[in-house]
């Protein structure tokens, strides 16, 4: 499944970088891009572990950028 | 300015007031350690704090961190004016450079603004305000003049004209009637309009054209993921560099004293953030892809930018791309009967067809400000794959092919011309003959022209049609090499062979409209499809999308292109370079703080502004 998700207080452009690459790190991730000038994330993973990494990378944002969120519909 | 900013704003100005202040008064000492203080908390506490919070999450390197050791650094050494200033200097940076990132951002969306919030449905008799999401397909929606049209739909009541300047970047109105498909996006003009809807919301040109533009930049080009990989290193290269250049100098070469070199080695901190290149790139493309839509033309990753850059040959698909896919008659050849007669007899002869064929001859006519005149045709009759006879001024017509002509024994001369002939014949003698060919786009020839200015290497044109008709339309429109009588496989093989042709930079475009060549488009490098209004397979199959079926377009878009690739060398080149002989200076000790927060702040604002010409740019 892949999914775009809203990120709320991304603040550097750099930290989007880090973020991409830490969210790719995560077990189970098939593709993860963060675009810093929309202020997206494209997250493609498996149906049935998704919300599990989405919990993942939302850890691995708020340590790069405590403030940054993802926005879930 | 968003709150945060402005909450930013106030607390630079509120800390350069004490700041300045504080350097102006003439107070002890004590007093003025303390009027700096404020002045750094005040503009900075935020980010030590964070540096703190950062590095208990195990994020060392991060650029509060780096800004925090720099300053603090400086307030050891005792020099306070220079920390404030760093702090203050990078504070002000961060807020230009997000104000300009959501400038841009928004004159994006502005640009896109296309998506209708509102639609007015007619439900039992009633007109209803809803979601666009909410009207489902065979439904009847109102569009009131002003209003953006919000769903695709077929026009069943009304007249007016679309201004589709969002969707293609052509300044001139649409004329619509009933019958006509109307896409999502467009703004009706002058009179209401009632529509059938076609396709739900989701599936609907505007909602798929967002989609598209909204996803691009996760496409990223090379030369994005090249910087965001350099920062990756830079950072602890260059904080290495400092550490060293702190202790080791001081301890083996005679005289220097450790204060003097931990302030060289703070100017490398302030200089070590990354975050001037990795947001002028990713900028840069958003400005190119932002500038193409403005003309009409939507690229989908900014590789795809990239890659247009370097384009080398473009090759083209014939009918539908270089030619209109609409015929138009090219030659009349007299018989018994004048030009004009001839063409009014077929004319007429053809009044009830809507073939394209005789849809050529009858609009031939009446451009040529004749009415048809029904009352003067009767007894109309198709022979089937040969053509039309009836009775025309109460003489006997014949308009079709050679069979026609021998079925009525007529005495026609065979015409050896390009193209779609039709005979005509009147009362047993050869009126003559009209021969129809597909239009050349009327930008075609310059759009190769336009090409070959620019720098292209080679141009080719692929067509299913007869080596006759290829080779005439490439000599006239002025393309290199023409390949002629190709099945769609055969195209997918000349693809490759023009492919393994090109230079190892190089890129190869194949321009098309998406119809049948998908396998092609999906095989060049980049593949550009044009007519995109509509046609979802044009938008599914491509990787940049000509909203207009103008050919010209695609040199504008190289042009571009090459613009954004030109403007990312010139902040990479700018931006380490300064960096660069900053860092020398400071390590020779020439350097001051000064210097290295412009090597940081400034050199960040120049290539943000730099950054954001693309979006400006006019293509000529």
């Amino acid at each position: 499944m892949k999914k775009v998700f809203k990120l709320q207080e991304l603040d550097c452009a750099n930290c989007a970088a880090k973020m991409e690459k830490a969210i790719n790190n995560i077990e189970g991730v098939k593709k993860a891009t963060i675009s810093f000038m929309t202020q997206k994330l494209t997250l493609e993973a498996d149906d049935n572990i998704f919300e599990e990494i989405l919990e993942k990378a939302q850890k691995a944002i708020s340590k790069v950028e405590p403030d940054c969120t993802i926005v879930r519909k | 300015m968003s709150k945060k900013q402005k909450k930013q704003l106030y607390k630079i100005i509120i800390s350069a007031i004490i700041f300045i202040v504080t350097i102006l008064l003439p107070i002890p000492t004590v007093a003025k350690f303390i009027g700096y203080m404020l002045a750094y908390i005040c503009v900075g506490g935020e980010i030590v704090i964070k540096a703190g919070k950062n590095m208990l999450r195990g994020q060392v390197f991060d650029e509060n961190f780096l800004m925090t050791i720099a300053t603090l650094g400086a307030f050891i050494l005792g020099e306070y004016p220079e920390g404030i200033a760093v702090m203050l200097f990078y504070q002000v940076g961060e807020l230009f450079q997000s104000y300009a990132v959501n400038q841009s951002r928004k004159s994006i969306t502005e640009l896109m603004d296309i998506c209708p919030d509102t639609a007015v449905v007619i439900r039992d008799g009633m007109e209803e305000t809803v979601d666009p999401e909410e009207v489902s397909v065979d439904e009847i929606v109102v569009i009131r003049p002003g209003e953006k049209v919000p769903l695709d739909g077929i026009v069943i009541e009304g007249e007016s004209t679309l201004d589709t300047k969002a969707l293609t970047g052509e300044s001139i109105p649409r004329e619509v009637g009933i019958g006509d498909t109307i896409i999502s996006g467009c703004i009706n003009l002058n009179r209401p309009l009632k529509i059938k809807v076609t396709k739900e919301f989701g599936e609907s040109t505007v909602s798929k054209i967002l989609d598209l533009v909204e996803n691009a930049s996760s496409q990223k080009a090379p030369v994005e993921n090249f910087i965001t990989k350099f920062a990756r290193y830079y950072t602890p290269i260059v904080v290495i560099c400092a550490t060293i250049l702190a202790i080791i100098p001081p301890i083996i070469l005679p005289n220097a004293t450790f204060s003097d070199w931990i302030y060289r080695a703070l100017t490398f901190l302030v200089i070590s953030c990354p975050c001037a290149l990795v947001i002028s790139i990713p900028l840069s493309f958003f400005g190119g892809i932002g500038c193409a839509s403005k003309i009409g033309v939507l690229v989908k990753g900014s590789n795809y930018l990239e890659a247009l850059a370097n384009a080398e040959v473009v090759v083209f698909d014939k009918t539908g791309t270089l030619t209109k896919g609409s015929f138009k008659v090219n030659k009349i050849i007299e018989g018994e009967l004048s030009k004009e007669e001839v063409v009014q007899v077929a004319a007429h002869g053809e009044f009830y067809s809507n073939h394209p064929i005789a849809l050529s001859i009858k609009r031939e006519y009446i451009d040529t400000k004749h009415t048809l005149d029904e009352t003067m045709i009767s007894d109309l009759e198709e022979v089937v794959g040969e053509g039309i006879c009836g009775i025309y001024k109460g003489k006997k017509i014949y308009v079709g092919n050679r069979k026609l002509m021998k079925r009525f024994n007529i005495p026609y001369k065979e015409v050896n011309e390009i193209g779609t002939v039709v005979y005509v014949g009147i009362d047993n003698s050869y009126a003559g003959a009209i021969v129809i060919t597909d239009e050349i786009k009327s930008d075609s020839k310059d759009a190769i022209k336009a090409l070959k200015v620019t720098g292209i290497k080679k141009t080719v044109m692929l067509t299913g049609d007869i080596d006759s008709i290829g080779k005439k339309i490439g000599k006239e429109i002025g393309i290199d090499e023409v390949y002629t009588e190709l099945l769609p496989e055969d195209k997918v093989n000349h693809m490759e062979m023009l492919l393994k042709q090109t230079s190892s930079s190089g890129k190869l475009a194949f321009v098309g409209d998406g119809i049948n060549d998908a396998p092609v488009l999906a095989r060049a490098d980049i593949g550009i499809a044009m007519g995109g209004l509509g046609s979802d397979a044009a938008i599914e199959a491509a990787d940049v999308v000509l909203m207009t079926d103008e050919p010209s377009k695609i040199s504008k878009i190289i042009k571009i292109s090459r613009k954004t690739l030109i403007i990312c060398k010139q902040n990479i080149v700018f931006a380490l370079g300064i960096k660069g002989i900053v860092l020398l200076l400071g390590a020779l000790g020439f350097a001051s703080m000064w210097a290295a927060v412009f090597a940081d702040v400034g050199v960040s604002v120049i290539a943000i502004l730099n950054a954001m010409r693309v979006l400006y740019y006019k293509v000529k």
